[in-house]
């Protein structure tokens, strides 16, 4: 990737960032913490590593974009954030985040523009997407699926029938992305629940496992174009902090799901500008 | 019958608080959270007890199955999370390794209803009542403010068996005194000829502040506070319904399953009574402000003197 191209992304992620915090400001509800962290993230695979079209359109000749879960749903500021960047919706939109009557609902849901499947209960996006990832098989269509968890969100068992399920049907296309911020809402997962040694865990579970940056645009995209070659699936542990970016969010429990009073949001913005 | 509705409490404070209290004076007490300690209040406990309060992390089912095998061996676990994943999530580990073996499990469940709020669809728990009423063995209460809530606590370390108690997000004005006493009996709140509003929870409040809207127009109802939804009280319904012959249940639920259901089912068979069931109508919920999705969903007081005002004319 040449230095115009990171730029671009680099950009984009600072803006997706601004509107996270406007959104969540304006909304006076929602997870700013753990939508901070998967930002890079999200921003670089429907910037540049998943076929995607923002005239959101499942008939047919629509069949060859790549599909998405965002199994820690509530990051959905993240995700309008992303889609309204590309398109998919008007950036005005945004400022409905969370309000009643809202398309934008508290958790994304499929009468969002982009959205496959509703996510918000944790541990139930890997699943949905291996069998997204059946079905694009059977239909022998070469699409790919991504899939963001979080890694409190691996305390689910039900993430693990899936991790399980994935190499036994030789599901290569598809990518588990795990944002590894080392926070839930308690506190750290190695107080809480401990997933460690989580590389190890997914390897003997026969995933081809990357670990990454995942605030580095370029290893994100490097990562996913290592995926989309693989015979197995992939499980891309992307280390982030979580509300990164906004200094006094950065690995804070306490920003998980509270949103910033009047004067926080000037310094996030302030900070972000 | 008046309440003062400007001064409101959290009632999963109050829980917080009673578990607390019982932690003291019972060590057989243990208490379970899936990462949502902070919310449900059981935090309080963990600070207090950090020996006996175990956080299991987001994995609901396996919390359920945990406190079984603890409930197995003596202990009474309090296991907590919000209602969405109290019992739709862990329904089979209730049912089978809970229910069935009549462990002494209780489950305090909070962010019942609608007014779970921005969060949407995915967290509104409006079928949990359903859920969990269909269970052999289980007792399910819902307390409507902070005094029947700590009651309903102390009842539930105090008295053997499964229990699923569901406490609102929502911070309530005070309905009970200090006297307040928590038994299973429906409780008639307020006497009145015309029609028998059937309630409990986060809606009894409104329900109280309805049926003073309704006096002003010239109908007298009478409040019957169901706060245990089972076992239910039969003979206190059908000697008070009796006096009325005309139903209205108020729920923070879909109108199936719940309250709605459980009085309509007794009624019907005991005596049949027009039942007009008020709450969520098979439907999920959405995201907005507590109070807004109250008012959409004509759960307010005004809405329901509407609602119940117009019915009685369509019935008369
Ligand atoms: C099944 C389920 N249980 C509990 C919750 C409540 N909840 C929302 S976010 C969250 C913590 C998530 O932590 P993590 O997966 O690490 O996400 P991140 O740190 O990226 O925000 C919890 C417990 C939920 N949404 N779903
Ligand atoms: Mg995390």
């Amino acid at each position: 990737m040449d230095r115009d191209e990171i730029k671009r992304l680099e950009n984009i992620c600072k803006q997706n960032r601004c509107e996270i915090i406007k959104m969540i400001h304006c909304a006076q509800s929602g997870h700013p913490g753990g939508g901070l962290s998967a930002t890079d993230i999200l921003t670089v695979l429907y910037e540049k590593s998943m076929k995607n079209f923002p005239e959101w359109d499942k008939s047919p000749s629509h069949n060859e974009r790549d599909r998405f879960v965002l199994s820690k749903g509530h990051a959905s500021a993240t995700l309008y954030a992303v889609l309204a960047q590309r398109g998919y919706f008007s950036k005005d939109e945004l400022m409905s985040f969370r309000r009643l009557g809202s398309r934008l609902q508290g958790h994304p849901n499929t009468h969002i523009p982009g959205v496959e499947v509703p996510t918000g209960s944790l541990g139930q996006g890997l699943s949905m997407a291996c069998g997204i990832a059946m079905a694009l098989k059977l239909d022998k269509n070469p699409a790919n699926v991504f899939v963001l968890l979080g890694d409190g969100e691996l305390q689910e068992g039900s993430c693990w029938e899936a991790f399980m399920h994935a190499p036994h049907r030789r599901l290569n296309n598809l990518t588990a992305i795990i944002d590894r911020n080392h926070l839930q809402i308690d506190g750290t997962v190695e107080q809480i629940k401990d997933i460690n040694p989580l590389d190890a865990k997914l390897k003997a579970f026969n995933w081809n496992v990357i670990e990454i940056d995942g605030h580095d645009v370029v290893a994100i995209y490097e990562a996913c174009e290592n995926a989309k070659k693989s015979d197995k699936p992939t499980a891309i542990i992307a280390n982030t902090v979580k509300g990164k970016g906004v200094s006094f969010m950065e690995n804070q429990c306490g920003w998980h799901g509270k949103a910033p009073c009047d004067a926080d949001c000037q310094l996030a913005l302030a900070e972000l500008a | 019958m008046n309440i003062d509705r400007t001064k409101t409490k959290s009632i999963r404070a109050a829980y917080g608080k009673a578990l607390v209290e019982l932690g003291k004076i019972n060590e057989n007490i243990v208490v379970l959270d899936a990462d949502l300690a902070c919310s449900t209040q059981t935090a309080i406990f963990g600070k207090e007890f950090p020996e006996r309060f175990f956080n299991m992390g987001i994995a609901e089912q396996d919390m359920m199955t945990t406190a079984a095998g603890l409930a197995s061996q003596g202990k009474i676990p309090f296991a907590s999370t919000f209602a969405m994943f109290a019992t739709g999530r862990t329904y089979d580990q209730i049912r089978n390794s809970i229910c069935y073996p009549q462990f002494n499990v209780k489950i305090v469940a909070t962010h019942g209803g609608i007014t779970v709020g921005e969060d949407g669809a995915s967290h509104q728990a409006l079928e949990d009542v359903a859920l969990m009423r269909n269970l052999p063995n289980m007792t399910v209460i819902v307390p409507a403010d902070c005094k029947e809530c700590e009651e309903a606590i102390k009842y539930a370390a105090s008295h053997q068996g499964p229990m699923y108690i569901r406490i609102a997000r929502t911070n309530v004005p005070d309905i009970f005194d200090e006297s307040y006493k928590f038994d299973l009996k429906a409780k008639v709140l307020r006497q009145g000829k015309d029609v028998t509003i059937v309630t409990n929870g986060e809606t009894l409040a409104e329900v109280i502040e309805c049926a003073n809207i309704l006096e002003n127009s010239g109908i007298e109802a009478q409040i019957l506070h169901i706060p245990v939804v089972k076992p239910l009280d039969n003979d206190t319904i059908l000697e008070q319904t009796k006096k009325t012959n005309f139903v209205v249940t108020v729920e923070n639920h879909s109108i199936i399953g719940g309250l709605g259901s459980a009085l309509s089912e007794i009624l019907s068979e005991n005596m049949p009574t027009f039942v007009y069931r008020i709450g969520i109508n098979d439907e999920f919920g959405q995201s907005g402000e507590q109070r807004q999705l109250m008012e959409f969903y004509g759960l307010t007081a005004e809405k329901l003197a509407q609602k119940i005002e117009k019915k009685l004319r369509e019935i008369k």
